[in-house]
């Protein structure tokens, strides 16, 4: 298992956390998991959304001291 | 004090600029040197090339002899970084010729990839060089009508370019009486419109005002020339018989080779703009691996920044402020009306509704740009 990947998010704007992340994957190997540090509790919902339509694993999706933390692994 | 910067663009410039300045009397007594280093002889004004693709700027307009930009106390050569030493504060340029340095800010920019996506390079016009531009112009102009797609790439340099060319292109078939013989097609990478999540709520509501379809969730796999379609990473699929390509972008090959960063973009602390791990390397505009947007704004605002730091670490030997992550970027809603988003990381957009005089101080900062680089604006 590969060491996971965090993608600091927080208090930005554009281009956001999904887009950051959709960057993050391109650049990672089937099986790597991203951890996505959000400031926006939109994240929490539009991150597992595209998650789930594009086929890649949510691992864990949970909020600490307002900053939302979502995992994902990269399935394909 | 040895001061160098590596790449002649807007950050770079902008930056060594800002630092001629305030270090005039260290400069005039030997005291601090500056030294630029870049691939070109010529300073490009990137954003001008939107409007090179609809014909209403020419190429030669977004040039300036990059010598002619610099206070003269900086020493400019064109001399492209090979080999950053960043542990024995040196680089190797293509000459052979070895630069030390105390202080280095590495601001190489970025390129459009539109390779990375099989077929998107072949079977796609874009706006993001001299030569796409011009290609761009030239597709558009013999284009004679059916449906034309955009379809944007992740990451992107400036993230308003897709709104932008879809509302210019809307003006520019309006203009030719083509509006009944076009259907314009924007697909955007995530849930809505735009990433600003404003501008992407104002964005719907004109495009459904003018007529302009939408996708959302919708990241380029591969492009099919042949049946004229592009597949999505999420399974959809769009035609098309135009394709306008906000094409994926990397760092520079050099960054890459050197081992200094992912895909060309440093790793970078987001107030200080240091490389992480190094205290006296620092980082500017594109080439950083900041969640923010890639744009001209934003390495010009973190020149400032960056430039108050080393000042005052070359006086005081201590850094006095942070990049608060702040960007500007002004939104073309067509070919007479603006607005513009502004941002930090503390404080979200708040767009206002697209104005003539917000368009006109665009065309005016088309030409404010030359002041702006010089450090002056």
């Amino acid at each position: 298992m590969s060491e996971k990947k965090v993608i600091d998010a927080r208090g930005t704007f554009c281009p956001g956390p999904l887009m950051e992340l959709i960057a993050g994957i391109k650049q990672s190997e089937v099986g790597e998991e991203l951890e996505v540090l959000s400031s926006d509790e939109g994240s929490a919902k539009d991150i597992p959304e595209w998650v789930n339509k594009v086929g890649h694993d949510l691992v864990d999706n949970f909020e600490s001291d307002g900053v939302w933390h979502v995992v994902v692994r990269k399935a394909k | 004090m040895k001061i160098l910067i590596v790449g002649g663009g807007m950050g770079g410039t902008i930056l060594a600029n800002n630092l001629a300045r305030r270090l005039k009397s260290e400069l005039d007594h030997g005291a601090a040197s500056i030294t630029m280093l870049s691939a070109s002889d010529k300073h490009m004004y990137q954003p001008g090339l939107l409007y090179v693709a609809f014909g209403r700027m020419a190429p030669d307009e977004l040039y300036r002899d990059q010598q002619s930009l610099l206070e003269p106390a900086i020493h400019f050569h064109v001399d492209p970084v090979e080999t950053f030493s960043l542990n024995e504060n040196h680089v190797i340029a293509k000459s052979g010729k070895r630069y030390d340095y105390d202080i280095i800010v590495i601001a190489t920019g970025s390129r459009a990839m539109p390779e990375n996506i099989p077929g998107l390079a072949e079977n796609s016009i874009n706006v993001y060089t001299e030569q796409a531009a011009l290609d761009f112009y030239k597709r558009l102009s013999e284009f004679e009508g059916g449906k034309v797609l955009v379809s944007v790439g992740v990451p992107h340099k400036c993230p308003m370019v897709p709104l932008e060319v879809t509302f210019m292109m809307y003006d520019f078939f309006k203009d030719r009486g083509m509006l009944d013989k076009v259907q314009l097609h924007y697909t955007y990478p995530i849930g809505r419109l735009h990433s600003l999540e404003p501008v992407g709520k104002w964005a719907q509501k004109e495009f459904d005002r003018l007529g302009v379809t939408y996708e959302t969730l919708f990241n380029m796999k591969e492009v099919d020339g042949d049946k004229k379609v592009v597949y999505s990473e999420e399974g959809t699929e769009a035609s098309y018989d135009l394709l306008v390509a906000v094409p994926p972008h990397k760092g520079m090959e050099v960054i890459e080779s050197n081992g200094l960063g992912t895909a060309g973009w440093i790793p970078t602390d987001r107030h200080r703009l240091n490389v992480e791990g190094h205290i006296n390397a620092f980082v500017l505009g594109d080439t950083t691996n900041l969640p923010i947007s890639k744009a001209g704004s934003t390495a010009h605002f973190e020149a400032e920044a960056l430039a108050d730091n080393i000042a005052s670490t070359v006086k005081i030997g201590t850094p006095v402020r942070d990049y608060d992550g702040k960007v500007f970027c002004f939104i073309e809603a067509g070919k007479e009306k603006a607005t513009y988003a502004m941002f930090n990381y503390n404080n979200p957009p708040d767009p206002k509704p697209p104005t003539k005089s917000i368009h006109w101080f665009k065309m005016a900062y088309n030409q404010l740009y030359w002041a702006s680089a010089r450090g002056l604006l």
